[in-house]
């Protein structure tokens, strides 16, 4: 596979499976806004998923939702930070507080580079990401001298490191004032954490139910 | 068959999530070109997770194939659209159906100072006297607002 593929690969299986994940506190959120708020969320991020999926798929030869439902888990390139099933409110917003600020560095980065395509795709997506950050810093405020939501940062902390390049890392430590990040055990990409199998297992159950079928 | 009676007949189709408004009035088809009985058409998403998108897609082919034509159409998936583009006549059919339209984008990107500002008027009544419920709603490209002028909740267009 080349790199291309690879890199838009892994930025639509993070917005998939963080949709996906926003997606599970639709009807139990602690208030109604929030229902709306986590499944408007995920329905942009799963959106940004399929229009990554269809520049990959081009570049593959097949279609996006044969890449989005057809490949086993091992096959996912995502970043464990999106994988983590974390159904309690000061993870889930720790989540996506530190997952929204790293997709700002990236989407800045993929907007800068000589790829036409996906440089204007990225300028696309950053339009709606606008309102994500917005109800990530919203949260963020509200909770910054909240001990659960700090102790719950600091955890996911290394796992944020791990959606970016390396050379993007010291963009985002500066963006939600940490330390450099030399020091820090880095949770990378590459190895899954147990969580994505049963995920995996829900998400792709009812096309596995009719193989080959036309929906 | 010519380009301007493409775009006429593409002026007849509703969105399929606001009816009032044509496709052509959101200003989400981009080109329109013709080569023989072919139509190539350029249309882009407005939301990239815009549910409505494939049913787009096929009103504009099915409208193409009403005219004798042969429908070419292209998602382009690029920045080209905002809610800048959304025609006058556009804004003013969005407005009457209760929806108030998207503030331009001349001031840059939006921020949340300025979405809690009282700068958006009420559909209904016309006050400004408005404020932010929630930046997300029925649909991705609306917020919801409260108007404390005639007690109303209604529904922004984001501007993005």
């Amino acid at each position: 596979m080349n790199a291309r593929a690879i890199q838009l690969l892994q930025v639509a299986d993070d917005e998939l499976i963080v949709g996906w994940r926003d997606s599970e506190w639709t009807g139990i959120a602690p208030t109604l806004e929030e229902d709306v708020a986590f499944s408007s969320i995920a329905q942009n991020e799963i959106g940004h998923a399929r229009a990554l999926y269809e520049l990959a798929a081009q570049e593959l030869g097949t279609d996006a939702d044969a890449l989005a439902f057809d490949r086993a888990p091992d096959e996912y390139r995502c970043a464990p930070l999106v994988e983590l099933h974390l159904l309690e409110w000061a993870h889930t917003i720790a989540r996506r507080y530190l997952y929204e600020e790293a997709d700002r560095v990236r989407i800045a980065a993929l907007m800068g580079s000589g790829d036409a395509e996906l440089a204007g795709l990225a300028a696309k997506i950053d339009r709606e990401e606008v309102y994500h950050r917005m109800h990530a810093e919203l949260w963020a405020a509200r909770l910054h001298d909240e001990p659960r939501f700090n102790a719950a940062v600091d955890e996911l902390w290394p796992y944020a490191l791990g959606v970016l390049e390396p050379e993007l890392r010291d963009e985002l430590a500066r963006r939600v004032g940490r330390a450099s990040t030399s020091l820090l055990q880095t949770v990378e990409r590459g190895a899954h954490t147990p969580d994505l199998s049963a995920l995996h297992d829900q998400m792709t159950e009812v096309r596995r139910s009719q193989p080959g079928a036309s929906w | 068959m010519s380009a301007e009676a493409v775009w006429a007949a593409f002026d007849e189709i509703p969105d399929p999530e606001i009816p009032v408004i044509s496709l052509v009035d959101l200003g989400v088809i981009r080109a329109v070109s013709l080569d023989g009985k072919r139509v190539r058409v350029e249309f882009t998403p407005t939301f990239l997770g815009c549910p409505a998108l494939e049913v787009m897609k096929r009103a504009l082919e099915a409208k193409v194939t009403e005219l004798g034509g042969e429908p070419d159409v292209r998602v382009i998936q690029d920045d080209s659209w905002s809610t800048d583009r959304i025609s006058p006549a556009g804004r003013e059919k969005l407005r009457e159906a209760g929806f108030a339209p998207p503030p331009p984008r001349s001031s840059g990107t939006p921020t949340l100072v300025q979405l809690q500002a009282k700068a958006f008027r009420c559909p209904y009544c016309g006050s400004t006297e408005t404020r932010l419920e929630n930046i997300f709603g029925p649909t991705p490209c609306r917020s919801i607002r409260w108007c404390e002028s005639c007690r109303q909740p209604f529904e922004q267009f984001k501007t993005i």
